[in-house]
């Protein structure tokens, strides 16, 4: 069981790494962009807009307080 | 070649080279300290186990629909890209100490030399300090190889490419018999986080059913793009002089 959950720790820090917020961003990106393509509409602008939030988000995140100060 | 092919090729061989350079400061200084022949059946056992995932899961991933194939490929692409970007951007900018392998190197040579006598014969600490840090840098390259190869059908090439990177880095290691410590890797890591986010987001957007305008073309687009925002990052987080290194806020023993 130690081996198992040893496994699937490494996994999700293999994957996810430090900040999931991207993995869930990606993932609800990727269904944002197929509810739209098979709705007919152009989608392919949804990903880059989704990337760059999602990078800018977590760097800022990263970055702590004195950006702004 | 056509444009994406070697896309593929160099991103998978910068990739390989920069995990490889990481990996061979832990078998010089395992190598060093202890036992040249137990390191290298730990450095020879991780290679045949990279190899044998390689081999395995290369078909696997080739029999999927193009479609299925394309949006996970693609996204698990750009949630890694995104991460090597995001640390090579904290670290570009000051927030995250750069990686030296000076100081790696001086780590693993005391962490070697404290553990007791080498055994004679085999010395199990050489093998598996050896086998795990080839093991873990080299899971990241098989990744990229497999995700890359996989979507362009060119697993080989891929498997190539990573080859020669790793030819190249111990080659200059057994030359200059020290860490290769003057390679620019973050600069190296930048640019592989580039073409992991950008070849996550041209496939992913693929696999989900959307079209790009110009269809391949738009990875010219997309890979400059990509390159620049993050640059502006860089540039709007830079870390001024005297404000030190964050420490703390961003660790992983894993990523990049």
């Amino acid at each position: 069981m130690t081996a198992i959950k040893a496994l699937a720790r490494f996994a999700w820090d293999f994957v996810v790494g430090d900040d999931w917020r991207i993995a869930v961003g990606v993932v609800i990106g990727l269904s944002l962009t197929a509810l739209v393509a098979g709705a007919g509409v152009t989608a392919w602008w949804i990903m880059p807009l989704v990337a760059a939030g999602l990078l800018a988000g977590s760097v800022w995140r990263a970055a702590g307080p004195r950006r702004s100060g | 070649m056509t444009g994406s092919e070697l896309g593929l090729a160099v991103s998978v061989f910068v990739a390989c080279a920069v995990e490889a350079v990481e990996a061979l400061t832990i078998v010089l200084a395992v190598g060093v300290t202890r036992s040249w022949s137990s390191t290298w059946y730990g450095v020879g056992a991780a290679l045949a186990v990279l190899a044998g995932l390689t081999a395995a899961l290369g078909p696997a991933l080739t029999s999927l629909p193009i479609g299925v194939l394309r949006v996970v490929v693609g996204g698990l692409l750009l949630v890694f890209g995104l991460q090597w970007l995001r640390k090579a951007i904290l670290r570009a900018s000051g927030l995250k100490a750069l990686h030296d392998e000076e100081a790696a190197f001086e780590r693993e040579r005391s962490a070697a030399g404290s553990v007791g006598a080498v055994a004679p014969g085999f010395d199990g600490y050489s093998f598996t300090v050896a086998f795990k840090g080839v093991l873990l840098e080299g899971l990241e390259v098989v990744f990229i190889v497999l995700t890359f190869g996989a979507n362009q059908g060119r697993i080989a090439l891929a498997a190539a490419a990573a080859a020669a990177a790793v030819l190249l880095v111990v080659g200059a290691g057994l030359v200059v018999h020290a860490p290769l410590s003057r390679v620019p890797e973050n600069a190296l890591k930048f640019g592989v986080g580039v073409m992991l986010t950008s070849f996550g987001i041209f496939w992913g957007t693929e696999g989900a059913g959307a079209h790009w305008p110009g269809g391949d073309a738009a990875l010219l687009a997309i890979i400059p793009l990509t390159l620049g925002f993050a640059l502006a990052i860089v540039a709007a987080t830079r870390r001024r002089p005297g404000d030190g290194v964050q420490s703390g806020r961003d660790q992983s023993a894993v990523h990049a």
